[in-house]
Order: C-alpha cells, then structure tokens, then sequence
C-alpha cells in the first residue's frame, strides 16, 4: 500500500473542472434580499405604471366608423351598392384643440392579413426590384400571378391586389370658410422598407419596367402611377403600398393613413371646428361582415393609446408590493430561519 | 472458434490432418471442409455502411417520425419549409452515422489487429509467417511465451522437458492461476516431419472444455456494450412525455382542422375575395383538403417534440458520464486505474438503485488470504511471531479446551505435509495457484516449517523442519471442482508408500471421514466460520499397491474417454476419496474490503436493500455479513437453508411450506405499517442454492406461484438478504426474479469474477470491480471501479446529481417547448387557424438548438442543489429521490401547469398591447412578424431565466451559457434581420428586431411578461426556502445522530475483523 506519487497516464486530471469543483456562486433567495427587492420592484413599476396611465389617458382618439351597414349611416349608400367610385363623407366637431401630432389611420375589422395563404402571397424578390421575376412571378403569387391572358401581374400576389383604396380628404371649416387639412403621407412606413426592403427597377422612365406586365385586377391604377403628385412615391416604394404590405397582426387592425400636417392653423394639431371627410368609398368589406374606420390619434412615447400597459404595470407592481408584506409577515412569524 | 460452432452441427467425431499430410492410401479422402480462423466483430463495411446504417438508424420511432414529418413538409405545402426539420433531423443522423462509423472503424482496427496477428506456422519443415486469419484447420503452429493463442490448439511440443505448459485463462474465464497442460503423449520428437491425424469432438460451446482463442468471450463482451440499453426511468419517462407530447400535438391539430372547417363553414369566411384560391385548390377534394390541413397543423406543432431533445439527452449522458471516469476520488493507485464507465445510457439510473446484489468474494472481501490458524487433531493452532516459542509453532487453548495440548509430532507433520502437497501452486518468482487459498495454506505450512520447492518432472519437493529435502512422485492430482467442494493429489513418498491427501469443505469432507474423527474438528470449523474465516478440512488415506493400480486406470480410462468423460471421472474420484482419515482443519482469513462496512451502511442509510449473492458456505458467508454491517446485532435472522429444512419427520417440501409461511406472517403481515417503521424489527434472510431452486422450480401441484411470491416478499421485507451457495446462472435468476417484481424496482449487480457476469448482465445496473479475478466482469459491466468503496460516490453522489440532472433536463424541454408552441396554437385562433406560423422559420428551427439548448445542457451537467460531500454525508437524501420521485405525476403537472400559464402570459399578454399596433412614437405600426418576435423574445427570456432560478450551482460556465445565450439572442436577431438574404424568399424578419427594440412599449411589455412570468416561480422559490436544501441539511444532521450511534455500538465486531492484533490475541 505504498502510495507513489509518480504520475501515472491513467491518474484523473485534478482539477476543479473535473472533479466538479469548480468555483460556484450559490445565490440564496433570502428574505434579507428578496423583500426589499420586491418593495423596490413593485414601487418601480407601480411608478411606470402610473405614468404609462396617464400618458395613455392624455392621448387624444377619435374614431369613426364608416362601413355604412346600418342604414342612417353616411356611407350606407355607398356599402350597398356596387357603384364604383361612390363618394360619401363624415362629419365631425371637435370643441377643443385635437392636441398635435396628430395621425390619421384607417382601420380594418374582420380581414384577415394573417391568413398563412395570403401573407405568402407576394414575390420578394419582385418587389426588391428584380426584373426577372417581372415576367415570372413566383408561383406562391397564385391565382394572382397571371391574368387570363397569361400576362404577369406585377407587382403580383393577394396582398398587393387587396390593397386599400379608400381614399380620403379632410376639410376643416371654421367662420364659414372651408379649409383643405394637409395632409403628410410620407414616413408612414418603415424608413428599412421604403429604403431597402422594397425598391424599384432602376429602370427610367418607371413605367418601362412594366412593358409586358399587367396591374393588379383590383387596382385602378398600375403601380407606377400610384402618386402622380410625388414620382417618387411611385412604384414599389410608394408609402401606402409599404403600409399594406407589412401585414396586420390580427384580424382587427389599424394602419397610418397620413399624419396631420404640423403647419399653419395646425401646427399645434387640429383646432375645434367642424371638420368633413370626403370618403372616396372602393373598398368592399361588407361581404365578409367586416368593418371600416377612420381613427385620429396623438402618439405620445409610448406610441398610441393602449391602457393594458399602465393597467398591467399597476397590477403587477401592487401585487409584488402585497407579496412582500405577505413575505413579511411569514418571516416574521418564523424569526427569520435562515436570518441566524 | 464461434462461427465453427455455428458451421460444423453433424454429429461424431471429426479428423483432422495435422500438417495437412496426405492420409494413408487406403482411406478415402474427404477433403474436410473448415472455416477459416478471421474473426468479424464490427458491423459494417465500407459498402454497406450508409444503407445499413439509414436503416438501423431509422428504425428508431423517433427518427422515423422526425422522417415522416420531413416528408410530410416536402409533398405538402406547409406552413414551414422543409429545411426546419430536416436540418436538425440531418445533423442528428449526420452525428450519429459518424460516431457509430467510428466506433465500427475501431472494431475493424480491433479485429485486424488479431487477424493480421504474425504466427509462425510449421509448413513443410520451415517456419513461415502467417498472418492468423490464414490458419487453416491442421496447421502446425510455434507459440512462444506470453503470446496469446490465436486459434483452439493441441500441444504436440513444448519447449520444456517435461512436455508441460502453463497457460492461463484469465481472460477466458477471469482466473489468473495457471494451468498446466500436457504435450500428447508419445509424438515424436520431430514435429516438422510428424504425420498424425486427430480424432476430436465436435466443436462444443462449453468453454471449459476447449480451450478458444482469447478473443472469443472478448468479442461478446464488445458486442454487449454496443447494445443499446437504456435507462428506464428516463426512458419511460420520456417515452410517457413523447407520447403526451405527441397526443397533443394530435388533439391540438384535430381541434384546429375542426375549427378551421367551422369557421369557414360561416359565409364569407371561407374565400374572402381577397384572398381567393387557387385553381388548384378549389378542385382538390374537401376530405383530402382536411387531411393536407391537418397534416400542415401537425407539422407546425411538432415543434413541440424537438429532435434537438434526443440529441441534448444524449450528449448529456455522453459528457456526463465522463466525471465518472474522471473522479479522483475513484482512482486506486494499487492498479493505477480509475473508474470505466462502458455505457453513458445509465447514468440515472445509478440514483434510483433500490436494490443492490454484491458478490462476496472480492467484492465485499478482498480474496487475499491470509492464513489465520489450523486444527490438528482437534488442538488449536495459531501462529505467533516466531520470537515465542523455538519452533515458532504455538499452541493456545481454543474456548474448549481447558488443558493446553499439543497434537502429536508425528500428526502435526503429517498435516503440515498435506498442506504442501496437497494443491496445484506452482513455483514460478512466488507461488501461483488457481486459487488464493491454496497460497495462503502453503504459505502457513511454510511458516511452521514445511516448505514447498516445487514440482519438476512429477516430483514434488518438499524442505521440511529439519532442512532436509522430502521428495514425493505426484501420480494424479484429482482437480478441484464446485460440485465436488474439495481436491486430491496422489502421492508416493520415497519410502514407497502411496497416499492421497484430500482437502475441501467441511460439509464434502466430514461424510468421508470416519465419524469419531469428525467431533473433535467440527467444533473449531464452525467457530472459525462464524469469525468470517474460510475453513478447510484435511483428510489422508493410504492406498494399497492394488487399490492404487485399479484407481490409476479407472483415472486413465475415464480421461482418454470420449464421451461422458466428467461423469466417468467424477465416479471415479468419488470412489477414491472415501473412508479417509481427518487430520484437521485450517483457517484462512479473506480480509474484508475497504470500508466495506461503511460503504454499505451507506446504502442501507439511502434506503437501498443489500443481498449478498455468494458460492460461499452460509457461515462464511454470514460472517461477512457481520462485519459488513449488513446484519446487526439487533437483526432477527430467518433461515431457509438446508440446514433448517431437515425437521424429523416431515417431508422436506411440507417444511418448507411451513417456514415460508412463518416467515411471511412474520415480515409482511405482521410488520407494523410503513409509516411507523422507525421501531420495526430488522430482519436478515438467509437462504442457499438448494433450497432456493426447491423455491423456484417447485412443482406446478405446489402452486408454484405462491412460493414464488411468499419468498419475494419475504425477502422485500428483510433490510439484508443472503443467499449462498450460489452457482452463477442462480444468481441471475434471483436478480431476474427481483427486476421484474411488483414496480419493477431497479437493481444493481455488482461482482469482480467471471461467475458474477451473469448476475451483472442481467441487473439494469451491472458494476465491475477491477480486482483480481480477471477482466470479465468489468468487461460486461456498465460500470468498473477499482475498489467497493467506490460504490458509495458512484450512487450517492454521482447517481444522485445524474438522476436530478437528467430528471430536470428532461422536464424542462418538456416545459419549454409546451410554451413554445402554445402562443403558435392560441394564434390559430386570430389567423382563420390557416396554420399562419407565429414564429419566423429561422427562430422555429433555433429555438431548441441555439438559444435555449445550451442553458440547460449545462445546467445538466453542473448543477449540484446540494454538494456531493452533503450527499455522502446524508445517505438519507438518497431515499428523497428514490421511486423516480421527481418524473412523477406531481412535478409533471408542476412543469405543465407552469407551461401553460407562460404560454399564456406571452401570447395574451401580447394580445392585449396590439389591440392598438401603434407602438411607436412616430405612430407607425407594427405587423404580424413583430408580433411574433415580442413573444418569442419574452419566450426566450423568460425560460432562460427560469433556469436561471433553478440553478442552485453558479459555475462561470453556467454564467457563460445562460447570459451567452440571451446574448447570442439578441445578437442573431439583429444580424438575421438586419441583412437581405439572397437565399430567403421572403424577407420577413427584416429590421423587424431593431424596430421592435426602438418602441418603449415593446421594451416595457417585454420587462412586464417577463416578470409575471416568473412572479410564481420567485415566490415558490422564497417561500419554499424553509423547507429548502438547507433546511434540509439540518434535518438530517440532527437525524444523523440516530444513524450514527449503531455504528458506535457495533465497534467491537469491526475491531475484531479489521484489526490484525485480536486477530492473534485469542
């Protein structure tokens, strides 16, 4: 039993890492630690809370329907029938200042953006400006991928042929004189959308890019005449179109539409007045018992109005606060155990 | 060879051509027909490989599903894209073909180095070299000292002059002695030139009767390991958790297919103008329609079964096991080896042990014997230092004799004559013998003055007291064997005369002595067994010119015989070895191992039943049980042994009736309730080979399955079994019949000796000891340790921290992929269940592999909730995780409970902040694909830090995973969404990430969840603490106390069997 310390080849490595010994921090949740931790946590968050509440409560929303489906309603003429073109309008007072920024959005209920069938459905690579899939739209584009005459659709696919084509116009009038409200389309996408994701040919004029090619079913316009205000809002690259395409999360949904024009009689949002919204009503929803509307909302730094936040920041905050006192309470019944 | 036992069925006897040398002319030639001498362990060829190797491999139901869903992805249009399963799936197959590749290129190496082994082959009269797989049946093969046997061999030649070799078989059959074998009698001295044919037997497969290559039993024992055996706790488990997953991802598509149908069925619904489908779709049959949609839905929830689970459970056991082979602690600087672990599959179960077989001999003992006293004529001997007395021959007083005696000179040298002749050690630098007793009894005859020179030419030498040198002729040795229990040698002295000196057990040689004799010996052997000394008996006979010349040739005939030829020569020793005369008894002590008795203490602290399954005497046997601690002095034995089965007047089967039913009145029915057991009466159960086959193969009239049963519980009830005389395939069957008893507990074998093997394959757990009966039993072994003591660490600590490791991964994987998939199943319900994925593909196919797999790898192999030193310590924390506690229904609902309310804070929580998908402060909105990164980044925090809570053990490699792998989180996402990737063909995650991180709203919902989440798992953490590891720790010091005080109290009767002084102070 003599032991030798020479090394055999067989002898373990003796060291920490395999022989389990390596160095090892141990936290122990004790009250010492954890009470103070939720009183700090639950005052922190209680305090969030608070602002995100009063934040979302002094965040301005107007909503109007406009789907038209009861028959008093502005536009129910215009969801009857299937008159092309139909023009409806809203009105509005506001009796105070409809405090600025102030977003124009319309909104969806009951259209289904999320379909996996339909979210498939647009070519990428078309939209990224790639000319050979002008003339070869990928198959997921189907049935919008080729008219019946076999020409290719671009750009092709469900989403971009059920764009939104509502348009809208908004006139403030005040002492009897009736003023156009400007309105800002750009910077309501995604500035990595508008920039890189989607481009168009680098092909001038634009619309030679599209010799051979056919517009969406549903659109009036082809895509190169979308704004015929601003050439370069044209195309792929043309702001409500990249607002259509990032599709909706859920089946009722809102998207900008414009934002209110910071200049002017604006500039501190939209003054109390009368105000009208002349609809040009193309968009069918009614067939699938959907819904439209129109919202106007100030954004503050947590975005727009959402008052689950504050609520959850409240709740959640109070209910660590109540634990601690309730921690409190057990670990001063049992004399700190672990305290010693 | 074993193909050749396979190849050659037909009957008889077969020629063989020595030397490949034509047969006389007047036989008919049959050219015979033998395989050839390669030998094949490894599984496949480089052709063969990759078919055989997808199919083995795709038999498994896990990857064939895994396949299924693949193919199911790539005909269907699904909502995934293929490579989302099929890369994992691929990875998986990719690493294992090459590792079974590589283990198969191992067995061809294996197999090449003993088949392009060099022989030197006699052919023609010149030596060639041959490589051994181009030995042919008939060669002439030259062997030289410590080269292995290639192939069966018969010895023709041997370079010593008395035509013997010694071989030894260790790796045969685990016995290092060596046995002498004998050149065939009257060959010619001139091999190169011999022409001889051979009349042999058809190849057998009983190994003790041919000798085989050394590679036979190696191969098999190769082949064992390369089974797949697996844990079963885990495995069921797993299994059980599979199929539940399984069930859901079923239930789940089910009820999505029907909603999906009703949904649709609503007007409007089913083909919104502005999603119309396609031609194709609208002619495709609605049932088949169903079926595509329910298949897409299984495939989107699969996830929930992720393949990364097999590999991360596997590279578990794989990595894990290696701290086994690593532990110092395990590392015996007497063989200069550590621990060998053969399979990693077991891992786990070495923390659910519940029951433990061990064998005696070099297991609980160290099989070196050490010669303690002897008995000549019913006086007691004891050896002292020489210093006291001249002829260092003392005499002392057993318990009986009041006056001190001294036997006879004469008797006292003709027992110590005996000692040196009667055995088969060999004189080579030491002594060798196929047995340790036979060295420590001539090495005790050497002490008193007799010692053994050797044996040359059949002459066996012997220097006696007075230095001069006795010489006997060694006519026959009549060969130990375990039917017979004892050994002969036939000597003649010079004088002429002929004796035959017999040694063996007392029970085989007391009916063969004359009975006066019997008393006065009897008393000190069961004396001696009862101190845990190995008792032999010696006896002498003269035999008589004619008596000798009829046993020579009845052992001549009975040995040339060809058929039966056991039975012959064990009639024949039978005869020979009777009407004796005892001379007396020795004593030899088998040291106990090291800290053995605590070792198993300590698992009888941890709640695991001990039975000692030995070949040994039950007094013996007992004896050691003493000493181990096994049984106590307070343990009330119960004994079915032959012993207690001879009752007058009854039939031994009535009396066995009677005592298993006393026995079971007294250990189940009467025991008092589980719950009070603290008072309850220990019980050892003792029961021997015979009676043991009385109790399983009782005739069917018996009701068989009463006996059965009654002794099963009998047994389950005693806290120590002992069951000796135990031939090894007896041992196998007590194992069996405890495996697959009432809640299948799981047992543990554990043995150093070839008879072990069978008890060690047939428990789930087989452990090896590396000692010094060969390599067999650590070659079928899962697990080899050097020493028992290591037996403790191996359960205690390292199975302990396995199970709870493995327990944990498991349920954990369980837990994260249930609120994985359960926001992509609540999305059906908002998306028209169009099996709109809420995930990206790239976070679907990563989440198991990168961001979440690393955390709990590691945790799985360093968490230690409580230090292995508590754990030995407290052997009762053993008991805590024993009966799979912690895969039972109670944590499994805990882990899914737990799943579900996450599941459903991320995805409603979610919900309710894009009522208005405004969230940022230029009034932009965000999409579907935001939506679904907000969860899964919540998703991914929050498991990770559950984890994090549930690691007790902070290593810098924990931090490394846990923090790395949020980081590599973020990190992916922003570079995944942050570049257009050519081979994508949508680019839907761009900047998505980055515009997520620049809303507050997204930050602080983010933060909110996160802590809802693990608001429940905080508070049962803090609140759990008083009952927390310390807590515990406490408690069970402060019961420690209770465990220890037996131990104190039991000092004596360890003092007695360890120390070496009241070994010689009677």
């Amino acid at each position: 039993m003599v032991k030798q310390e020479s090394e055999s080849a067989n002898r373990p490595d003796n060291t920490a890492f395999t022989q389990q010994r390596l160095p090892a921090w141990q936290p122990i949740l004790s009250a010492g630690i954890v009470i103070p931790g939720f009183v700090l946590i639950g005052l922190a968050f209680i305090g969030i809370g608070v602002a995100l509440f009063v934040t979302s409560r002094s965040i301005q929303v107007l909503e109007l329907d406009y789907t038209g489906d009861s028959n008093g309603s502005p536009c129910s003429s215009c969801s009857q029938s299937v008159v092309t073109n139909c023009k409806c309008s809203l009105n509005f007072t506001l009796t105070t200042l409809f405090q600025g920024p102030v977003f124009f959005y319309y909104g969806l209920s009951n259209y289904f953006q999320n379909y996996r069938r339909y979210g498939a459905s647009k070519d990428d690579n078309q939209l990224y400006g790639d000319l050979s899939y002008f003339t070869s739209p990928s198959s997921s584009c189907s049935p919008y991928d080729y008219d019946s005459s076999k020409k290719p659709i671009v750009p092709c696919g469900s989403i971009a042929n059920s764009m939104f084509n509502d348009t809208f116009t908004l006139t403030w009038t005040v002492n009897g004189t009736t003023n156009n409200v400007p309105l800002d389309g750009k910077g309501i996408a995604w500035w990595t959308d508008y920039n890189i994701k989607y481009r168009n040919p680098s092909v001038t004029p634009l619309k030679n890019a599209f010799n051979g090619t056919v517009k969406p079913i549903n659109w009036a316009k082809p895509a190169y005449e979308l704004d015929a205000s601003d050439p370069s809002n044209n195309g792929f690259v043309n702001q409500d179109f990249l607002v259509w395409m990032r599709r909706a999360a859920l089946p009722n949904f809102r998207k900008l539409y414009r934002r209110i024009d910071a200049s002017g009689d604006y500039q501190k949002g939209l003054p109390a007045g009368n105000y009208t919204i002349d609809i040009a009503y193309n968009y069918p929803v009614r067939a699938f018992n959907g819904a439209k509307k129109i919202v106007f909302s100030n954004v503050s730094w947590m975005g727009g109005r959402n008052e689950f936040l504050g609520i959850a920041y409240l709740v959640i905050g109070s209910l660590c606060v109540v634990m601690s006192i309730v921690m409190l309470i057990v670990y001063a019944k049992f004399k700190f155990p672990d305290e010693e | 060879l074993s193909s050749s036992i396979e190849n050659h069925r037909t009957l008889g006897s077969r020629t063989i051509y020595v030397g490949h040398r034509p047969c006389p002319a007047n036989e008919v030639f049959i050219p015979p027909k033998f395989c050839d001498n390669r030998i094949v362990s490894s599984k496949y060829t480089v052709w063969n490989f990759l078919p055989k190797n997808l199919f083995e491999q795709f038999r498994r139901i896990a990857n064939f599903y895994f396949l299924i869903i693949f193919l199911v992805q790539v005909i269907v249009d699904t909502p995934t894209s293929p490579v989302t399963s099929g890369l994992p799936l691929f990875f998986v197959i990719t690493v294992t073909a090459i590792k079974q590749g590589y283990e198969d290129w191992l067995r061809h190496k294996a197999d090449n180095e003993v088949n392009k082994y060099r022989v030197t082959v006699l052919e023609d009269g010149r030596r060639i070299q041959k490589e051994s797989e181009k030995i042919k049946v008939g060669d002439v093969l030259e062997v030289e000292e410590d080269e292995t046997f290639p192939c069966d061999l018969i010895l023709l030649q041997s370079s010593r002059d008395d035509g013997t070799c010694f071989v030894t078989t260790a790796s045969l059959d685990g016995e290092s002695n060596h046995k002498t074998h004998y050149t065939v009698p009257d060959t010619e001295r001139d091999v190169e030139s011999l022409n001889a044919t051979i009349e042999c037997e058809q190849p057998q497969p009983d190994l003790y009767k041919s000798l085989g290559p050394e590679n036979l039993l190696l191969k098999g024992a190769t082949l064992k390991n390369t089974q797949s055996i697996c844990g079963k706790s885990i495995i069921a488990f797993f299994t059980g958790t599979i199929l539940k997953m399984g069930k859901t991802i079923l239930s789940k598509a089910l009820v999505c297919t029907t909603l999906k149908y009703v949904w649709q069925s609503k007007p409007g619904q089913d083909e919104p103008w502005y999603n119309e489908k396609t031609l194709k779709e609208k002619e495709t049959n609605l049932y088949l329609n169903m079926f595509t949609d329910f298949l897409s839905f299984m495939v989107l929830f699969n996830f929930i079964i992720p393949v990364s689970m097999y590999v991360t459970v596997e590279m578990q056991k794989f990595l894990g096991s290696f701290f086994i082979s690593w532990d110092k602690d395990f590392f015996d600087s007497e063989i200069e080896e550590g621990a060998l672990v053969n399979t990693s599959d077991l891992n786990e179960e070495l923390g659910q042990v519940e029951y433990v077989f061990t064998d005696k001999t070099g297991t609980l003992t160290q099989n070196n014997m050490e010669f303690i006293e002897c008995c000549i004529d019913g006086h007691q001997y004891k050896y002292r230092d020489a210093s006291s007395e001249v002829d260092g021959f003392c005499v002392t007083d057993g318990p009986m004799n009041t006056v001190q005696q001294k036997a006879g000179r004469e008797r006292e040298e003709l027992f110590l004559r005996a000692l040196c002749l009667c055995h088969t050690v060999q004189v080579k630098e030491g002594f060798i013998a196929s047995s340790p007793d036979e060295i420590a009894l001539v090495q005790g005859a050497m002490r008193y003055g007799f010692t053994f020179l050797g044996l040359e030419s059949k002459t066996m030498k012997i220097l006696n007291r007075t230095n001069d040198v006795e010489m006997y002729e060694l006519l026959h040795v009549l060969n130990f064997d375990p039917v017979r229990r004892r050994m002969s040698v036939i000597v003649r002295s010079i004088s002429g005369e002929t004796l035959l000196f017999c040694k063996g057990a007392d029970s085989s040689i007391f009916p063969r002595v004359k009975q006066e004799e019997v008393e006065k010996i009897r008393m000190h052997v069961e004396r001696n067994a009862t101190d845990g000394y190995r008792t032999l008996c010696v006896a002498y006979k003269h035999l008589t010119a004619e008596e000798y010349d009829q046993v020579d040739s009845g052992l001549r005939e009975a040995r040339l015989a060809l058929q039966d030829r056991e039975e012959k020569l064990m009639a024949v020793y039978n005869q020979v070895e009777t009407g004796m005369n005892l001379i007396g008894a020795t004593a030899v002590e088998d040291r106990l191992q090291e800290e053995a008795a605590e070792t198993m203490e300590a698992l009888q602290g941890a709640g695991i039943k001990v039975w000692v399954l030995t070949g040994d005497k039950m007094e013996t046997a007992k004896s050691t049980c003493y000493a181990c601690r096994l049984f106590k002095r307070n343990t009330e034995l119960l004994e079915l042994t032959v012993r207690t089965l001879e009752s007058p007047g009854k039939r031994r089967e009535d009396r066995l009736h009677d005592l298993l039913l006393e026995y079971h009145k007294k250990t189940v029915q009467d025991a008092p309730p589980a719950k009070t057991r603290v008072a309850s009466q220990d019980y050892g159960f003792i029961v021997d080979g015979a009676t043991l086959s009385m109790v399983l193969n009782s005739s069917s009239e018996n009701n068989l399955h009463d006996y059965k049963d009654l002794f099963l519980q009998i047994c389950q009830n005693c806290t120590s079994v002992l069951c000796c005389r135990m031939a090894p395939l007896q041992k196998a069957q007590i194992v069996k019949m405890v495996k697959n008893s009432k809640g299948s507990p799981i047992t543990l074998s554990i043995g150093d000796g070839a008879n072990d093997v069978s008890m060690i394959l047939e428990a789930h757990v087989g452990i090896g000891i590396k000692g010094k009966e060969g390599r067999q039993a650590v070659r079928n072994s899962d697990y080899a340790i050097p020493k028992l003591k290591h037996l403790k660490k191996l359960l205690l600590g390292h199975g302990h921290l396995y199970y709870v490791r493995i327990a944990h991964l498991v349920q954990y994987f369980f837990y994260k992929n249930l609120c994985f998939i359960l926001p992509q199943f609540l999305y059906q319900f908002f998306c028209g269940c169009s099996q709109q994925p809420l995930y990206d593909a790239a976070y679907l196919t990563m989440y198991n592999i990168c961001f979440t797999s690393m955390p709990i790898l590691a945790y799985s192999l360093f968490e230690q909730h409580i230090s292995i030193e508590m754990l030995l310590e407290n052997a009762t924390l053993y008991r805590q995780i024993g009966k799979n506690a912690m895969l039972r229904w109670g944590p499994f609902l805990y882990w899914t409970l737990l799943g579900v309310f996450h599941g459903l804070v991320f995805f409603f929580g979610v919900w309710f902040l894009f009522s208005n998908p405004a969230l940022q402060d230029n009034g932009q909105a965000f999409g579907n694909w935001s939506y679904g990164t907000i969860v899964f980044t919540i998703l991914v925090f929050t498991v990770t830090l559950k984890l994090a809570l549930d690691t007790r053990h902070w290593t810098w490699i924990n931090h490394f995973v846990i923090w790395g792998s949020l980081a590599f989180y973020v990190f992916f996402s922003f570079f995944w969404g942050g570049v257009i990737w050519p081979f994508l063909r949508q680019q839907r995650l761009y900047f998505v990430f980055a515009n997520m991180l620049s809303s507050v709203s997204a930050w602080l919902v983010i933060i909110v969840l996160i802590l809802l989440s693990l608001l429940p798992e905080i508070l049962y953490v803090v609140l759990r603490k008083p009952r927390g590891p310390y807590a515990r720790q406490k408690l069970v010091q402060s019961s420690a106390g209770g465990i220890q005080s037996p131990r104190s109290s039991a000092r004596p009767l360890l003092m007695r069997t360890f120390s070496d002084e009241s070994n010689t102070v009677s």
